[in-house]
């Protein structure tokens, strides 16, 4: 396991060799001119009454890794889904990049675009072998015809192994992903979310249930994906958050309550009072 | 390296089913060409054809493990599929009677001169021509699960309510057929046919004929759904089977996945249909009985879901019992058959196949 850890450590500092499978694949539609990858605006979505999202005002720039803490019922989730095309809000506008209108798009359409999605609790294809999970992530033609001809190519198998490798998972490639550990199997997510190149990443409580050994590696593994992604990370737990995070939106209630420096935001008086409680 | 993504088509389990289906399909011939009538070796041409039933029933089965065991979607109605298949059929067999007829009228059949009908209606034109028959085998359920794959998964219904539809879908198709308005022969179907492309259908050599084209049948059958299973939309069917909406997140449209494959299951079940016929020598609305399509969902239970043999085991198992009951104690076959079924839910969740796994396992 050691060895496991060191060789991975040792893959992530190894800061000369660009891993072409974690550099984003462009969507030609994508228009980032302005700096900013993810737009929402004036968004309002409600339940039976319920105001789950309430004007929330978001803007991710490119390249950032963003930590958003809030808590329960803050509509952190919500908002995922609302980016990732499960939930359409009541009103206001999302845009990914200046031209991309993602309210008009389903899910798979939106994945496609270029926005990975890692979910709170890990959902990986139990069934299958975690080369299989990561194959079926890859970015490649998902229609119909053309995966049920789909051949790898030597760069698609290379992308894999390259994959297997950043989030530690070689020796696990023929495993059922059911029988991961708990770990694992978050890494396994981490890992197809890499596989689809997406240039915006969502990332929903990556260390829940993590060991404190398991959450260094990921957070050495999402701040490496920095700069080449752009990285929204919800998340509970503040060591964690204090670790990785340059900028901290603070979420109450379905909106934006502070945004800012981790220091900034815990020396905010209005957010010690909701959710720091004191 | 990339022997880890390798999952032949012909894996060994497809070559071992290949290999039994040839040589009992070639033994079966033999037995009942070889030897003589009186030999305790002879297989009469009745159960020749028997077999050749449960050889469809068996495509049938591979058809609804294919969509089921691989994908999730239960479809308790794939008997609408099957008779439809075997109506299109029986349609081209009713044409060829011809002159033949009780009534002798060279255009219309039978019943529809009973009913004072004076012209053909629109839809039995053309079938006249095998070709044209054939493939309305495969077009007319083709286009139904099409149709109805569209409206439904585009909605999202999925698991028990979707099941629910199918089984209203092959009830109303049953309703309808049993109308004579329809000009399907009502509840009496279609029956009394001679001949298949000039071959008089009562004959031995017709009757070896078609249990050897069901038999072809089911390879193909089998090497197609196999072919779909071992390649990556294969392994995209059994994630939509596990997570459905995970794998829209990593941007498969899902619907579109199903909507093929379901679709693809149909036809196979519409050929299943259409060889069941000649040899049965009846196609009448009672095979869009609801009963039946929750009888062949039984089928690929007992067998073993997710293993396509599983499911040609599955058939013909069943269908032997059925055989064997309803000759010897007709009034105990629907306790067996259900008897047969809590057995394998609670006893056997994976089928007859999981029982030869878990020996192999341990051997």
């Amino acid at each position: 396991m050691s060895n496991v850890i060191s060789n991975y450590i040792d893959a992530v500092r190894d800061r000369e060799h660009v891993f072409d499978a974690v550099a984003p694949q462009i969507n030609p539609n994508l228009d980032v001119r302005k700096g900013c990858i993810l737009y929402m605006e004036d968004v309002s979505v409600s339940f039976d009454g319920f105001k789950a999202i309430n004007n929330l005002n978001l803007y991710i720039d490119e390249g950032e890794l963003r930590c958003i803490i809030g808590p329960n019922g803050a509509g952190k989730t919500t908002m995922m889904d609302i980016i990732t095309g499960k939930t359409t809000p009541d009103t206001g506008t999302v845009y990914f990049g200046q031209k991309i209108n993602l309210l008009q798009m389903s899910e798979p359409e939106i994945a496609q675009a270029g926005i990975g999605r890692k979910f709170q609790k890990p959902t990986v294809f139990e069934d299958q072998s975690v080369f299989a999970n990561l194959e079926l992530s890859m970015a490649c033609d998902k229609r119909v015809l053309q995966t049920l001809f789909a051949k790898l190519s030597a760069e698609q198998l290379q992308h894999i192994e390259e994959t297997l490798e950043l989030v530690g998972l070689k020796d696990q490639r023929f495993l059922r992903a059911g029988a991961l550990s708990h770990g694992q199997k978050q890494w396994l997510e981490i890992g197809m979310l890499i596989m689809q190149r997406p240039q915006l990443l969502l990332v929903d409580e990556p260390v829940a249930g993590m060991t404190h050994q398991e959450m260094d590696r990921t957070a050495e593994l999402l701040i490496s994906l920095e700069g080449r992604h752009s990285v929204v990370v919800v998340e509970h737990d503040m060591d964690f958050v204090r670790s990785i995070a340059r900028k901290v939106t603070v979420l109450h209630q379905g909106s934006v309550l502070a945004e800012g420096s981790m220091d900034d935001v815990q020396n905010n008086a209005r957010v010690k009072e909701v959710y720091l409680g004191e | 390296m990339s022997t880890s993504t390798m999952n032949p088509v012909f894996d060994k389990q497809t070559n071992v089913f290949l290999s039994v289906l040839s040589v009992i399909s070639v033994l079966v011939i033999a037995c009942n060409q070889l030897f003589p009538a009186d030999s305790a070796l002879h297989i009469p041409t009745y159960t020749v054809t028997l077999l050749g039933k449960y050889l469809c029933y068996a495509l049938l089965a591979v058809a609804i493990d294919l969509i089921w065991g691989y994908m999730g979607i239960l479809s308790l109605g794939h008997g609408a599929f099957f008779a439809l298949g075997g109506y299109a059929m029986g349609m081209y067999l009713m044409r060829q009677i011809g002159e033949r007829g009780v009534y002798g009228d060279p255009l219309l059949p039978d019943f529809m001169v009973f009913l004072n009908w004076s012209e053909l209606p629109w839809f039995w034109h053309g079938f006249d021509m095998f070709w044209f028959a054939a493939l309305m085998v495969v077009l007319v359920p083709g286009v139904l699960a099409f149709v109805f794959g569209w409206l439904t998964f585009r909605s999202r219904v999925t698991g028990v309510y979707l099941s629910i539809i199918t089984q209203a879908l092959t009830y109303a198709l049953m309703l309808a057929f049993y109308r004579n308005e329809m000009g399907f022969g009502g509840n009496n179907g279609l029956t009394d046919f001679k001949d298949l492309l000039g071959f008089d259908l009562q004959s031995d050599a017709t009757r070896l004929w078609l249990f050897l084209l069901s038999a072809i049948a089911l390879g193909l059958g089998y090497i197609a759904c196999r072919f779909i299973v071992a390649s990556k939309l294969g392994r995209v069917s059994l994630a939509i089977r596990d997570a459905e909406s995970r794998t829209r997140f990593i941007g498969y449209k899902v619907e579109n996945v199903k909507l093929w494959v379901f679709t693809f299951s149909a036809m196979l079940a519409g050929i299943a249909g259409a060889l069941y016929v000649p040899q049965v020598g009846i196609i009448n609305p009672n095979e869009f009985s609801p009963l039946n399509s929750i009888e062949m969902v039984v089928w690929v239970a007992l067998g073993g879901r997710a293993t396509l043999y599983g499911a040609v085991v599955g058939a013909i198992v069943v269908n032997y019992a059925k055989t064997y009951f309803t000759g010897a104690l007709p009034e105990v076959w629907l306790f067996a058959l259900g008897g047969l079924f809590v057995v394998t839910t609670i006893f056997l969740p994976k089928g007859i196949a999981g029982l030869l796994k878990k020996k192999e396992a341990r051997a």
